[in-house]
């Protein structure tokens, strides 16, 4: 059977389409408190007096704690760090005597009932000094903004390639704020469990081993005294799951007061404290040849962090100024990234990080080429992509502590597939016949090199029970993207059983004692060859215990659907695994009871998928209104476990792109106030707004870096969707070079469309 | 300094005590009773949320679900009458017929979302009276008579004196809105509606709502009303007066179109400045104008 490269159903539907989900708020414990946190109205202000008393007299209420209360806890700590000497900006779990964004926990409130507790969070009186707010740290006056760090990458000789320049093209181009929106919320509830002597806490999420050692470290406690569980996940997109000052202040109330300690978010808390992202400026430059060859790009950006450096650190950063090149060449190359902050909730990562950013800035970029220089994009592209025969192509660039090297790929061959896909010169015919019938419509298509599989390892274990049951356990996170059907569909092949009857185990501290979690599109690359390695063991060692119980050499076994037989006699003597199992309990096993093993997979380099989106849109041009009517995602992803998930994952990132791309944005006002928390005015697109997804599916270059040959799919489907649809906007505004600021609303595209002359 | 006096991230509404008449003169003696405390539970779909975010903390709700009396259409003397209670989605298939019925519809299937369509009420919307709201644009229109009743009696009030400002009417504390009374248009009246939004079922940046007669090939009776641009629904009357008497047609469309855009006072905010929302009344008075004479 082969499962890999099937479309299985997924195998952990039944329990959600049946109602039977354990989301986050799905627990509910006896005895237990529910947390409120008390968050500031003021984006920036010095905390004079926090008077708990009012809240304190209310019958229910339990505790209420404010920074005094928790100040010998540490600060929220870098999970991942590229730049040293930033820990003065990490986030006190309440705040300290300043507080420096809206919706940031300053107390929290601790009573018998979520309402009561709301009710006490409005008691906590707090006095402010105000303080001058930074709402737009981008050009800002000296002592202003905070700039924390500088981020330069580069290579090549800049100088030589701009002297020598036919034609310069310059642009300044902004990508608003925006976030994953999980469909759950996040939630977490904590308890003590004397018997274990073990805090544990419900409602992790993409890296609970990591979190775990984290909480463990800022409560002062031994790592196997907290144990962190994970449930069903509604939605992650990277900003849920990251360690928050809400998930520490559960541990410590329910270590404190001894009950179980309750904290589910409201959709308006979460928009306020939940990581924003993207939130850029960049003014780039390009060197070009009159023939369209790109000979070097001088970016200078500003990446908006709000009001503290939480746990990815400068992360996007990062990955802005290393992955900014995408599928070009580009010989020579410098960004210099400004870490700013300011006083608008802190930034995280959100699908495609710093890709989302970069593929928008560098393919509007090339389109202002192509029409500077009165030639096709396609060709502007075409002539500057990584040819086939320079990969692997090493970009003398490093990112995320590793070499940036793209390890496989046929670039020209996905673009000519793309074209093939879109029917492109009857597309464009056709699109001239409507523009020439009044219409305003335009096509655009944003080409880029996403990065996948995140190192530096993970692993399963693999175990069949004597009733032939078998079960996969991995240090990986499940945010609802098909963790448990991909990792079957590996074991099932790799051991030789149905993908139904495989149990995947996943998020749990206690089961597995090391995981890296669910980012960076790494489970099924990571945990995917993990599993194909330790499946590979479990078959071995069954071959070789079998040999003896069938009296046939190992190699002369197979396995299939459980059952151990002769290869080419089926009907003739066989054993089940299970009985296989059996034959390995304590004392009658050679070497190591049971039948079991683990598989580590270790890499060094992350593995680069790449793809091409494309967007058909109408303009109405007297409301700025963008109908995108087509939407086209040509991915390379080198192997599909399962196409229908990939699928799926691209549709999913598509939506998530054309609402960045046109609706959503984090507005502030002057002060800093918030003007968008709630799903009124954070608009997400809806089924209306999203047209069907059509996906090409590539799996022309398999990676070399992994035995499946795989690349992650988690990231792909939204990477160019600002890109495309911003292109095509532009394409259908007679090439406007005002179109370089996202999300496209109505007003702005109104506002260029107004400014062109009238058909 | 300041003191802080909200936590911007509420969710669950303030308490509140809840009231169930089981008669009309009940719901009004309680209202009596209560004053601006109460607040009158119709269909919720404003009200909830807005206790949930605790912008609004009514002491009392005073819910008038259980009145199905309320619940009514009725055509008499040329005129629609709407009990308070019925909801949106009621008026998806016209509810009369002629152009009023028509007009009604093409207006309902803007309201909100499904869900709240079939919750929601047509009284409940005018009592409300957000300016984007699309009953309160064709009360406007229509220049509706509201009906109210207080413990101490009732009144008529008519739509321009009703609606005052955002989330503000006429209506006292102690008055319930009982029926709305619209004129059922003759059969040669020209309807239009149409509206712009961000995404399907948000509030309107704009809407424009038409109406006129074409008697002897020019443009008679003309009315225009405008939702979604100022603190309330607006006519539009220097735009009315310039195309009465007009040759219908683009020249006429579009010119009333720029003076509605040019005469009104229009409101921005994050989702649109005021200069957007005048290119938003243009479109759309144009359009609207030739979906009448299109369609009706």
């Amino acid at each position: 059977m082969n499962y890999i490269g099937s479309s299985v159903l997924r195998i952990e539907d039944r329990p959600l389409l049946t109602g039977e989900g354990r989301f986050a708020a799905d627990l509910s414990l006896p005895d237990q408190l529910q947390m409120r946190v008390v968050r500031s109205s003021v984006a920036h202000g010095r905390l004079v007096e926090i008077d708990t008393s009012d809240a304190l007299a209310l019958d229910g209420v339990e505790a209420v704690w404010t920074h005094q209360d928790v100040q010998d806890i540490p600060p929220i700590d870098f999970r991942m760090a590229w730049v040293d000497g930033l820990e003065p900006f990490r986030q006190p779990i309440l705040a300290a005597g300043i507080t420096r964004y809206v919706g940031e926990p300053l107390a929290v409130v601790l009573a018998e009932d979520p309402y009561l507790a709301e009710d006490a969070a409005e008691l906590v009186y707090v006095e402010y000094e105000d303080l001058q707010p930074v709402v737009d740290p981008y050009q800002p006056e000296p002592g202003e903004a905070v700039e924390t760090t500088l981020v330069e990458k580069g290579y090549g000789d800049l100088e030589e390639a701009f002297e020598g320049a036919a034609e310069i093209v310059e642009m300044e181009l902004r990508v608003g704020r925006h976030t994953g929106v999980p469909m759950e919320t996040r939630g977490a509830q904590a308890w003590y469990d004397p018997l274990r002597s073990v805090v544990e806490m419900f409602g992790a999420a993409k890296v609970p081993h990591h979190n775990r050692a984290a909480i463990a470290s800022m409560l002062g406690l031994p790592l196997g005294s907290v144990l962190l569980r994970e449930g069903h996940v509604g939605g992650g997109f990277g900003i849920r799951g990251e360690l928050y000052p809400e998930d520490v202040l559960v541990c410590l109330a329910a270590l404190r007061l001894g009950r179980p300690i309750r904290w589910i978010e409201d959709r308006k808390e979460h928009l306020l404290a939940a990581n924003h992202s993207r939130d850029q400026v960049h003014r780039i430059r390009a060197a070009v040849d009159r023939d369209g060859w790109i000979r070097g790009v001088d970016d200078e950006c500003w990446v908006d962090q709000g009001a503290y450096l939480r746990t990815h650190q400068v992360t996007v950063t990062e990955l802005t100024t290393s992955l900014l090149p995408g599928p070009y060449v580009w010989p020579a190359y410098r960004s210099r990234a400004h870490v700013m902050l300011s006083n608008k909730t802190p930034c995280g990562t959100y699908r495609a990080p710093g890709r989302f950013e970069t593929t928008f800035v560098r393919e509007r970029l090339i389109d202002l080429i192509s029409d500077r220089l009165e030639m096709d994009s396609v060709g502007v592209r075409r002539r500057n992509l990584i040819p086939a025969d320079q990969m692997p192509f090493h970009r003398e660039i490093e990112a995320l502590g590793t070499e940036v090297t793209y390890d496989s790929g046929d670039y020209h061959l996905l673009l000519d597939r793309t074209l093939e896909f879109l029917d492109y010169e009857d597309l464009t015919a056709a699109l001239a016949r409507r523009r020439s019938e009044g219409e305003v419509v335009g096509l655009g298509m944003g080409f880029f090199v996403e990065k996948s599989g995140l190192g530096p390892f993970d692993g399963v274990r693999v175990t069949v029970d004597e009733a032939g049951e078998v079960v996969v356990t991995t240090g990986v996170a499940s945010v609802g993207q098909g963790v448990e059907t991909v990792l079957a569909q590996v074991c099932a092949d790799t051991l030789g059983v149905e993908a139904e009857s495989v149990r995947v185990r996943h998020g749990q501290t206690d089961e597995i004692a090391y995981g890296m979690g669910a980012f960076a599109s790494r489970v099924t690359v990571m945990s995917g060859s993990a599993t194909l390695l330790a499946a590979g063991q479990v078959r071995e060692r069954a071959l070789e215990t079998a040999s003896g119980m069938l009296e046939a050499a190992p190699q002369d076994l197979t396995i299939d659907r459980g059952r151990v037989f002769v290869q080419g006699s089926p009907d003739g003597p066989s054993v089940m695994l299970g009985e296989v199992a059996a034959r390995l309990r304590p004392g009658q096993a050679e070497g190591t009871p049971g039948l079991t093993a683990e598989g580590w997979f270790e890499v060094d380099h992350m593995t680069y998928p790449y793809g091409i989106h494309c967007a058909v849109v109408r303009v109405d041009p007297e409301s700025g209104e963008v109908t995108v009517e087509r939407f086209v995602v040509a991915y390379e992803i080198g192997r599909a476990v399962n196409p229908k998930l990939v699928e799926g994952q691209i549709a999913g990132g598509a939506a998530q792109g054309i609402g960045g791309a046109l609706l959503e944005d984090f507005a502030y006002d002057e002060s800093g106030q918030p003007l968008t928390s709630s799903f009124m005015d954070y608009l997400m697109p809806t089924v209306v707004e999203v047209p069907e997804v059509e996906v090409l599916l590539c799996e022309d270059a398999p990676s070399p870096l992994n035995p499946l040959g795989v690349k992650g799919a988690g990231e792909g489907g939204i990477t160019a969707a600002g890109a495309a649809i911003a292109n095509a906007v532009a394409d259908a505004l007679g090439g406007s070079e005002e179109v370089s600021c996202l999300p496209l609303s109505p007003e702005r595209v109104r506002r260029i469309a107004r400014s062109l002359p009238r058909p | 300094m300041g003191v802080q006096y909200y936590n911007p991230a509420c969710m669950k509404p303030a308490s509140f005590d809840y009231l169930a008449p089981r008669s009309l003169e009940e719901a009004l003696d309680y209202l009596a009773e209560h004053g601006y405390e109460a607040k009158v539970l119709a269909g919720g779909q404003s009200l909830v949320p807005a206790m949930n975010f605790r912008l609004a903390r009514p002491a009392v709700l005073v819910d008038i679900n259980p009145l199905s009396e309320l619940d009514y259409l009725e055509e008499t003397d040329h005129r629609l009458r709407i009990g308070t209670l019925v909801r949106h989605s009621t008026f998806e298939k016209p509810v009369c017929q002629g152009p009023t019925g028509r007009l009604l519809a093409m207006a309902a299937r803007h309201v909100g979302h499904w869900p709240i369509r079939v919750r929601g009420t047509f009284g409940g919307s005018l009592a409300h009276a957000d300016p984007a709201a699309e009953w309160c644009v064709i009360a406007r229109l229509l220049d509706a008579d509201l009906v109210t009743r207080s413990s101490s009696g009732g009144r008529h009030i008519p739509a321009e004196m009703f609606f005052q400002t955002v989330f503000t009417t006429a209506l006292e504390p102690d008055e319930l809105l009982l029926e709305a009374r619209l004129p059922l248009l003759s059969s040669d009246t020209k309807v239009g509606f149409q509206q712009f939004s961000r995404r399907a079922g948000d509030f309107a940046l704009a809407m424009v709502a038409v109406a006129f007669q074409i008697e002897e090939g020019k443009v008679m009776n003309p009315r225009i009303a405008l939702g979604g641009v100022s603190d309330r629904p607006l006519r539009a009357p220097e735009a009315e007066q310039m195309i009465e008497g007009a040759d219908p047609g683009d020249p006429s469309f579009r010119a009333a179109a720029e003076t509605a855009a040019r005469e009104i006072e229009a409101i921005g905010d994050i989702h649109g400045s005021a200069s957007y929302r005048r290119d938003l009344v243009r479109a759309l008075t144009r359009r609207a104008f030739e979906q009448a004479i299109t369609i009706s």
